[in-house]
């Protein structure tokens, strides 16, 4: 009702101008002003769970969440005092005093939002000794490791599967200390093995298998592209290192996927370096596949391609490409069926 | 006097704890003597034997009225092999049996209390609709629904100064406007009967002894607001009272004091019931709406309130069993009546659960601003076996502890804040010198980390550490800078946790430092108990001169850790004796003493 509606407020002494539906969270980040924030998600609803992002507004005797608190029309919003630093700082400690301290071997190290706050704040020293959670890895499935001992609870990976995926195949169990992320009664993973909870995940509780120790974050080269697995044309960023596709992370702001990706377009890629992939042309002779150079290899295609043209007619010929090889493959392939074959007859696995 | 009487009405509590104490057995065996002396058959309707609901005085039960002809006599701690004497001294005989009447005891529990609440409950019975409406049941509703428009009935549930008794104390009919404006033609009222805290039982108590009340509250609460639906979130764990509801909303049904149309006066309402499955977080409104809609019960950020956006998204009213049932009062006896009784910014009564280490242990109600002494020394009667009183806590795991010298703090709202506790939803209990209120503190944030919903970080690992801290503390392993962390930790969890469970836990442990510093530094510093309470910092010893070989001891010790026997010196084995206390209770001699550990290890 009041969506249209601009409200005029103040963070730290600064005239901001939100609107009616924003959170004090969204004013600041779209003014460039820093909060800190751990679960929260600007794809997913808001939690209020980890209390980092917590603010102080004029007229409200306790610190608020700036991730769910309501901007109202006049407020005045502190984002930063001497208990607002010391309570963030206190809550990220409480954080860590129950979270293993392996960041050389984690695979979210460089880019975990856990270790950039603990820098932020300073904690070379944690206060609070004390039990230390631990779980058992589960992995029971090719692609997803879950390694709980990591989580940090923020729910991210809850509220994407719920709200994005629509699956819904892990949520809350257990209270207090004991509380977990859990499948129904404990069981294995049955989901659609989709890895946007690794997506959402802010530390390395949730990691692709395919990419274990494969590269850090910032050895990787990133290139945009479209996967190729369906007509989606979903933007994908592929990591490269050394020449080799180590992992699939989505185009955070871009495409029509809107970050999100399916369990091939995030988990597909091994077969690119797999040791099983043709690396040379076969050719049959005498019934059997023997392996040939690319010249006779293209020479045969072209000479029987040619023959059954001349003798049956361009349609007498169709074409069937693959969602392994790349878009660019593709997009040629079909040129040259319509082109130098002459046919439309042309299609793809994905049928695209 | 040798003529029978006319009429005999026996009524024999069968709350919970009356049931507990052999209530049931009682009220049989009343019924089995009236039945073979003839009198039920004689008599009729005019000879009865009923159920009542719980009556305050627990530590009595069962309690038993015998009303002759409408002479009353109670009766105290009354078993069902004491009914026969009974019907034939007093019923027949027509005199009462001396030694088993309600005693002084009783008549001071009673003397210090004002009942507006608890004023039908203990002496109708619950399970019968026609006793509700023989005390004017239901008269208010008619009334509301006669005379009254929604905007009227909230103004005067403002004029009562009536707040919330579930522990926030938030004006209840301040509440009720923002609901009652909230835009939107569906609303709900919630009753939260999900009664957590432990050794608290007073909703319990009210649902079992007087249903009617509550339903009657919920559709003044509901006609207030424009709700035509109300749930009441009770604990599966509370099986006789939500029997004892479901019973009484059929009834109401039947009678068309709940349904389509009630009463002709076009206004519809209904009640529902939810079990809650045991979570205390649930007993916190953003939880237990969660929990209605089948969800997790966690709580989730506040604004919006319930008020604008509850249940299903609709505005909805959260009000606890206690203030609900206190409105068919206010608009039977008028809000000026009900704001004549209490202090100036807490009005009415509230209920608490007495219990702990004073003598009269049970239900009471009292006006608000009595001082914590005139209810502990009047109508609790004073500490056990004349020992030194010592702490007295409310409000639960979140409340805090309130020394001695703190007694004639009046309870309300602001008062109680003041000294570091909590008005919270009742939960009395009383502590004394045999008490160490550091492995207190220990128990009740034990509590609320089990219970905590793991959403936060504060109040998930923040708990968890201060709970840590504690349980070295008890254990001998205190160490120097513990209370300040407790302290500082205690104050940010306060300050950031999410839910008001968080934003409370550490009531306990920061006013027990407050008050009781020196025994948290006799466990850090010199590694003692002063209670004797702690086990690990202390240990039994046989003192040689008086043990005289009988070997009780070494008999009765569960694990076998004394040896010895007859004719031989009792020894106690450190490492198997898991200080029961025990061979302490059961030496004639006094031969065995408890002592600290530090001074065995200084000789």
């Amino acid at each position: 009702m009041e969506a249209g509606r601009v409200f005029k407020i103040t963070i730290n002494g600064q005239a901001v101008e939100a609107r009616a539906d924003d959170t004090i969270l969204k004013a600041a980040q779209r003014e460039g002003i820093h909060i800190p924030t751990l679960c929260y998600h600007r794809q997913l609803s808001p939690y209020g769970g980890c209390r980092v992002c917590v603010v102080s507004v004029e007229g409200i005797p306790r610190l608020v969440a700036s991730c769910t608190m309501p901007v109202t029309d006049g407020m005045q919003v502190r984002t930063d005092s001497e208990q607002i630093r010391k309570i963030r700082s206190t809550v990220v400690e409480l954080i860590l005093s129950n979270h293993p301290k392996d960041c050389m071997v984690c695979e979210q190290s460089g880019r975990c939002e856990l270790q950039d706050l603990a820098y932020e704040f300073g904690l070379s020293h944690i206060r609070f000794k004390g039990e230390v959670s631990v779980h058992e890895i589960e992995n029971q499935n090719p692609v997803l490791e879950r390694d709980y001992n990591k989580c940090i609870l923020c729910g991210r990976c809850v509220r994407m599967c719920d709200e994005i995926q629509g699956v819904g195949a892990v949520d809350f169990s257990k209270r207090g200390f004991r509380a977990k992320i859990a499948t129904a009664y404990d069981g294995v993973l049955d989901c659609e093995f989709c890895g946007n909870c690794i997506g959402a995940c802010p530390v390395g509780a949730l990691t692709g298998k395919p990419s274990r120790f494969k590269g850090r974050p910032w050895e990787v080269r990133k290139v945009k592209t479209v996967c190729n697995y369906c007509g989606c044309g979903c933007s994908i960023m592929v990591n490269v290192k050394g020449g080799e596709v180590v992992r699939v992370t989505p185009v955070e702001d871009g495409g029509i996927n809107e970050g999100m990706l399916c369990v091939k377009g995030k988990f597909g890629f091994e077969y690119i370096n797999h040791e099983d992939r043709l690396k040379t042309p076969l050719v049959k002779k005498n019934g059997a596949f023997v392996e040939a150079s690319w010249d006779e290899a293209l020479d045969v295609v072209a000479a029987n391609l040619g023959r059954i043209k001349k003798k049956y007619g361009s349609d007498s010929i169709g074409g069937l490409c693959s969602a392994k090889c790349s878009s660019e493959d593709n997009y040629l392939f079909q040129k040259f069926m319509r082109t130098a074959i002459g046919t439309n007859s042309v299609d793809h696995c994905a049928r695209y | 006097m040798n003529s029978r009487p006319k009429s005999i009405s026996i009524s024999v509590c069968m709350g919970t704890g009356g049931i507990a104490a052999g209530g049931a057995e009682v009220m049989e065996a009343f019924e089995e003597a009236l039945a073979h002396l003839g009198l039920a058959a004689e008599l009729r309707e005019k000879c009865t034997a009923h159920k009542v609901g719980c009556r305050g005085f627990c530590a009595r039960d069962v309690l038993v009225d015998v009303v002759l002809d409408g002479q009353r006599t109670t009766y105290e701690c009354v078993q069902a092999d004491m009914v026969p004497r009974l019907v034939e001294e007093h019923i027949v005989g027509g005199v009462p049996v001396e030694q088993w009447l309600a005693g002084p005891d009783y008549e001071a529990f009673h003397a210090g209390q004002t009942k507006v609440v608890l004023s039908d409950c203990g002496s109708i019975d619950p399970e019968e609709i026609d006793a509700y409406l023989a005390v004017d049941g239901y008269t208010a509703i008619q009334k509301v629904l006669g005379e009254m428009l929604p905007e009227e009935v909230i103004t005067k549930i403002k004029d009562s100064g009536l707040r919330g008794r579930g522990g926030a104390g938030f004006p209840t009919g301040l509440k009720w406007s923002f609901a009652a404006m909230a835009k939107g033609n569906e609303k709900y009222i919630i009753c939260n009967a999900d009664e957590g805290d432990p050794g608290a039982f007073m909703d319990r108590s009210i649902v079992e002894g007087n249903p009617h009340a509550l339903i009657e509250g919920m559709s003044i609460a509901g006609y207030a607001i424009g709700a035509n639906l109300g749930y009441v979130y009770i604990r599966a764990e509370y099986p006789l009272a939500v029997q004892r509801l479901a019973h009484a909303i059929e009834q109401a049904r039947a009678r068309e004091f709940l349904g389509k149309n009630i009463r002709n006066a076009g206004f519809d309402f209904d009640i529902q019931i939810k079990q809650g499955a045991g979570a205390f977080v649930c007993g916190e409104e953003t939880a237990l709406i969660a929990s209605i809609e089948g969800g997790r019960g966690m709580p989730r950020p506040k604004p919006p309130f319930p008020a604008h956006r509850g249940l299903w998204g609709k505005p909805t009213i959260i009000n606890n069993v206690e203030t609900l049932a206190n409105l068919p009062y206010i608009i039977r006896k008028g809000s000026e009546w009900f704001a004549s009784l209490g202090s100036e910014k807490s009005k009415g009564t509230k209920v608490f659960a007495l219990t702990g280490k004073v003598c009269n242990t049970g239900l009471i109600e009292v006006p608000m601003g009595i001082a914590l002494k005139e209810i502990i020394y009047g109508i609790g009667g004073g500490i056990e076996g004349g020992r030194q009183f010592k702490a007295v806590q409310t409000g639960g795991p979140s409340g805090g502890c309130i020394p001695a010298e703190l007694l004639d703090t009046p309870v309300d709202y602001e008062s109680l804040a003041q000294v570091g506790a909590i008005m919270g939803s009742g939960g009395m209990v009383v502590m004394d010198e045999d008490n160490c209120m550091v492995e207190m503190a220990r128990y009740f944030l034990h509590f609320t980390q089990e219970e905590s919903c793991g959403k936060c970080v504060p109040c998930r690992v923040g708990t968890k550490r201060m709970l840590e801290i504690l349980e070295r503390i008890v254990a001998g392993q205190g160490e120097a800078g513990d209370l300040e962390l407790l302290l500082d930790l205690g104050e940010d969890i306060k300050a950031a946790s999410l839910c008001g469970l968080g934003q409370t836990a550490p009531n306990p442990v920061i006013s027990t430092i407050r008050y009781f510093r020196d025994e948290y530094d006799a466990h850090i510093v010199h590694k003692r108990c002063p209670a004797g309470v702690c086990k690990a910092l202390f240990e039994y010893q046989v003192v040689e001169p008086l043990c005289k070989l009988c070997g009780l001891c070494v008999r009765k010790c569960p694990v076998g850790a004394i040896e010895g026997g007859k004719k031989k010196l009792a020894k106690i084995k450190d490492r198997k004796c898991v200080k029961c206390g025990i061979c302490i209770e059961v030496c004639p001699f006094d031969a065995i003493t408890q002592i600290d550990i530090h001074e065995t290890a200084e000789v």
